[in-house]
């Protein structure tokens, strides 16, 4: 082989491989992310058959799956195992890593006028480490007993003793060994996130020039950086009472014909870890979902966001509460009535700035002038499931309900919609929205309306009756109700949200056709399709490593200033100089204490 | 042979949508559009469809409830259940205005201010009255709402004491069924532990320990006598699991290592519960309501809720615990756990064959 051609070789490898290009980081987080999503929304759908047909046979099912769905029906076991990976997966690999993964990483230094991450070697490392977690989490649905089985929370003893449940052997400790690699891989990227929004804003960027998007990323990965690492530490107990004989989280236990000799842990300690994570991990989710959006309805409603401060300051408020919460996940664990009291209390604070954000929205929609893009449709269908989900938790935040519909299908409702659905619209509204700045391709139109239709209505068709479910009592985590009587009335309902769940499942086929028909097919990208004004739009169709080719631009304005009256266009670039006179606004709205003009 | 027919069906539908896309474009672009920027004709189409889907949004709703809300748990079979249904009562009250609002409004924006090239948007960035009234409403209404949820939360946690003379039972979970144990006579329940687990006494019943000697305990179904406090304690054997009693407002986890508790007052018999809900074969169940295994969705026991006099009549027919069979021998030590054979048990073993 010539010297020239190992070039050559090199040259791909590095580019397409092990680049430490953010844009391409990018590209390869939405790319392995959105596969792993296809598989978690695969797995719903396989489980959801189960749920509507319950102890039907498909031969589909036998098929391609008959070791776990031996005669065409889903064993009940592995009903646990799709539903744990599921959750996993989707919480985790598509919303987490996935959602934070493309656009932290695509935005962050295109908005902010830098030529790169702070470390993009760092960044590498982060999405690596993230491609071997979703390998080995992928690999542990083949080993022998099945993937983790416990429910995404993986609560011991269940989590902790292969005796309680298949999973719980090697596909439990490959659990682990993922989601360890995870949070290496989230920390890495989160540590570099904040470093180069604090050190690399180009001239003229202050903060309160940043777009929102920008805040949400800075947040979210200040998020990850305080509660993965308690994550890590729970995952790392559990392993060492797994694996080296410690206890604790177990005490007290008889299971296979014995007693075990655990003494003095408590699941309760586990529980406390886990949500220190847990809860704020759904923020880790919506902030990045909600910064998007911002961004999506504001460009789109040709308006600046409405209380740009205030929007800043919820996200701050949301993400401080977000610490002092993870309580009302245990109401019900015997935890002492006081605490489940102060933790109600925390609880229902976090929809003040819940609230702020959504009458936000709406008064940026108000007196605007709407252009129907794809992603503006997701956008507005986040605005309606925040809504719809964020009221149903003042219910379960309330320690006196939650006494009667915790762990019922209303909080599987309440958590999809709210999270779930909100996290996806965010960033599918954010793939419509940004896909020119990642492939230089547009995506057609007309599929992202179908997309969405058929998408908006399936999802509510799907979660909506849940809450239903869950206020007639019926348990989550249940292979099928067919054991109780007073469930017998319920199995059209479990079938019509299974109906739906096939639709919704299809109707993504749109958008996978579209993203693959379009990177290689798709129009080229004119230079600033959605006219807008931030500075990711100022760089060249093509992407280029340092992505200005001469000098980066100076900011001299916020990213806001659509239809700004006296401009001539409906939007004013932040490139461009204040005109002699003129306000900026970046120094308007609420003051901060200590800020002087 | 199935799997080949469903790639090819898949193939096919892949080639005919890429077809689609193609005719679409090359329309768009005869017509001097692009397949990507959102025409004229678009906005108005997509204004359109926004008062449907808000319509078609609330009728489905609408007919959830007509069809799916009588399915919700009847009216409360507990003292406090009535309390906590008033709160969410209220809470629902205050929840659906502001949902039923909200959305009008955003769809009634988006329809409203559909993007029209003659039209340019207001400039309003701030309004820092109008920022502070919508913080300082819902803050408002949270007070309110945390205030009531919490004076009711008090009281159902509330522990009884000696002097409301409760019923005490204690719930026993494992995988997968439940035990309901009553101290006997003497009201005292005996010690127990994992460690005292062997052939039939699989609760652990220390039974050096006297007070146990007359304790009762059964499966399947468990009586409650109407009108009386009851006091649970829970316990777990293997992995966690939750005692839920959905119909008395009632939940609990059972946590291996510690003892939980929970208690209320049952005011409904189980006859009474059958005339008020019209159904027949009305039970009340307790439910495991925290994912423990592959039969989780098959733990269960009946809950009777009877008079005083029929409640004691079934005590006295329930054997002690020294009077059960094979407690009283040396249990032969690679015997298996022992239980009666209830529908669970059969079913357990039904799931191992097919597991
Ligand atoms: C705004 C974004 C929100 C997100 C992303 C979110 C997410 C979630 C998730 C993932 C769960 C499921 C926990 C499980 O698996 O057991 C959950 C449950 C819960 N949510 Fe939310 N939630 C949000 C808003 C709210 C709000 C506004 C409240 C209260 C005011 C709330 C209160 C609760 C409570 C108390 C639970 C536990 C319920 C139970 O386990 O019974 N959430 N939420
Ligand atoms: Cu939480
Ligand atoms: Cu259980």
């Amino acid at each position: 082989m010539s010297a020239n051609a190992h070039h050559h070789d090199n040259d791909f490898l590095f580019k397409y491989i092990f680049s430490t290009d953010h844009k391409m980081i990018a590209k390869q987080f939405f790319l392995t992310g959105s596969i792993m999503g296809l598989v978690g929304m695969l797995m719903s759908t396989i489980f959801r058959l189960q749920l509507g047909y319950p102890g039907e046979s498909f031969p589909i099912l036998e098929a391609f799956m008959s070791n776990w769905a031996p005669d065409g029906v889903l064993s009940p076991d592995k009903y646990l195992a799709l539903v744990t990976i599921h959750g996993t997966i989707m919480v985790f690999f598509l919303l987490t890593a996935g959602l934070s993964g493309t656009f932290s990483n695509l935005l962050i230094p295109l908005q902010l006028g830098a030529r790169d991450m702070a470390s993009g070697f760092m960044n590498m490392l982060s999405y690596w480490f993230f491609f071997l977690s979703s390998c080995v989490m992928i690999a542990s649905l083949f080993v022998e007993g099945g993937p983790a089985s416990g429910g995404w929370t993986i609560y011991p003893p269940l989590s902790a003793l292969p005796e309680a449940i298949p999973g719980s052997g090697m596909g439990m400790t490959l659990w682990i060994i993922s989601m360890a690699l995870f949070i290496v891989s989230s920390l890495l990227g989160s540590l570099n996130y904040i470093v180069t929004v604090f050190n690399l804003r180009t001239k003229g960027m202050t903060m309160t020039r940043m777009p929102l998007t920008i805040w949400a990323f800075l947040i979210t990965a200040v998020l990850g950086v305080l509660s993965f690492p308690v994550l890590f530490s729970a995952v790392l107990l559990l392993f060492f009472d797994r694996s080296f004989g410690t206890s604790f989280y177990l005490s007290d236990i008889f299971i296979g014909g014995q007693a075990l000799e655990v003494e003095g842990g408590s699941p309760i300690l586990y529980e406390h870890l886990f949500w220190f994570l847990g809860h704020p991990e759904v923020y880790i989710i919506l902030l990045p979902a909600l910064g998007i959006t911002s961004e999506v309805v504001a460009t789109n409603s040709r308006k600046p966001i409405f209380g740009y401060r205030a929007m800043i300051g919820s996200i701050l408020a949301i993400a401080f509460i977000s610490f002092l919460v993870w309580g009302h996940h245990m109401f019900i664990t015997g935890m002492n009535p006081f605490l489940g009291a102060v933790f109600t209390f925390t609880t229902l604070l976090v929809a003040i700035p819940s609230a702020v954000k959504v009458f936000n929205y709406l008064t940026t929609l108000w007196k605007g002038n709407i252009r129907f893009t794809p992603a503006m449709l997701f956008a507005i269908g986040l605005v309606s499931t925040f809504i719809t989900g964020g009221l149903t938790g003042i219910i379960l935040g309330d320690s006196a309900l939650d006494i009667n519909v915790h762990d019922t299908y209303f909080v599987v409702g309440h958590f999809h919609i709210v999270m779930g659905l909100s996290g996806t619209f965010g960033m599918i509204s954010g793939i419509y929205h940004w896909f020119p700045k990642l492939f230089g391709k547009m995506l057609n139109k007309n599929l992202g309306y179908l997309h969405f239709w058929t998408t908006m209505v399936a999802s509510y068709g799907v979660f909506f009756p849940m809450h239903f479910l869950g206020l007639a009592g019926v348990p989550r985590r249940y292979y099928a109700n067919t054991e109780f009587p007073m469930f017998e009335n319920l199995y059209d309902l479990n079938e019509l949200v299974t109906v739906f769940a096939i639709i919704g499942a299809a109707a993504q086929l749109f958008f996978l056709y579209n993203v693959f028909y379009s990177i290689f097919f798709g129009p080229k990208a004119p230079q600033n399709p959605w006219r807008s004004t931030t500075l990711e739009w100022t760089t060249p169709v093509e992407h280029l490593h340092g992505n200005w080719p001469g000098e980066i631009p100076e900011v001299h304005r916020w990213a806001y200033d659509y239809s700004k009256p006296g401009a001539k266009e409906d939007f004013i670039p932040q490139t461009v100089p204040l005109a002699p006179g003129e306000i900026d606004e970046s120094k308007e709205g609420i003051p901060i204490p200590g800020e002087h003009h | 042979m199935l799997e080949l027919l469903i790639l090819i069906a898949v193939l096919v539908g892949i080639i005919a949508v890429g077809k689609v896309i193609r005719v679409m474009e090359l329309a768009s672009s005869l017509k001097g559009e692009n397949s990507w920027q959102a025409t004229d004709r678009d906005h108005k189409n997509q204004a359109r469809l926004m008062p449907i889907f808000l319509l078609a949004y609330f009728a489905f709703i609408i007919w959830q409830i007509v069809e799916w809300g009588g399915e919700a748990l009847p009216v409360s079979a507990s003292e406090h259940g009535v309390v906590i249904d008033q709160l969410m009562d209220t809470t629902w009250i205050i929840i659906i205005p502001v949902f039923i609002v909200t959305h009008i409004l955003l769809f009634y924006f988006a329809w409203k201010y559909a993007y029209n090239s003659k039209r340019k948007a207001t400039y309003f960035a701030h309004n820092n009255k109008l920022e502070l009234l919508w913080t300082a409403v819902p803050a408002l209404v949270l007070l309110i709402l945390i205030l009531y949820g919490l004076n009711i939360w008090n009281n159902v946690m509330e522990p009884l004491t000696a002097e409301d003379e409760p019923v005490e039972i204690e719930l026993y979970a494992r995988q997968f069924d439940w035990t309901a144990r009553y101290p006997g006579a003497d009201k005292k329940f005996g010690d127990a532990g994992v460690r005292f687990i062997e052939g039939v006494n699989f609760l652990g019943m220390d039974s050096t320990d006297q007070d146990g000697w007359d304790d009762k305990y059964v499966k399947a179904e468990f009586y409650l006598p109407v009108d009386t406090p009851v006091q649970f304690y829970f316990r777990a054997q293997d992995v966690i699991h939750s005692a839920y009693m959905p119909h008395f407002r009632a939940q609990m986890n059972c946590v291996p290592g510690m003892v939980t508790r929970f208690n209320f007052k049952p005011t409904k018999t189980t006859a009474e519960m059958k005339e008020i809900t019209g159904k027949e074969d009305f039970e009340y169940y307790l439910l495991c309501n925290k994912i423990c295994g592959a039969a989780h969705y098959n733990m269960k026991m009946v809950i009777k809720v009877v008079e005083q006099d029929e409640y004691d009549t079934w005590l006295s027919e329930q054997k002690e615990f020294l009077a059960v069979e094979g407690m009283q021998e040396e249990p032969s030590s690679d015997d298996p756990v022992e239980t009666d054979s209830t529908q669970t048990n059969i079913e357990e073993e039904e799931l191992s064959a097919q597991l």
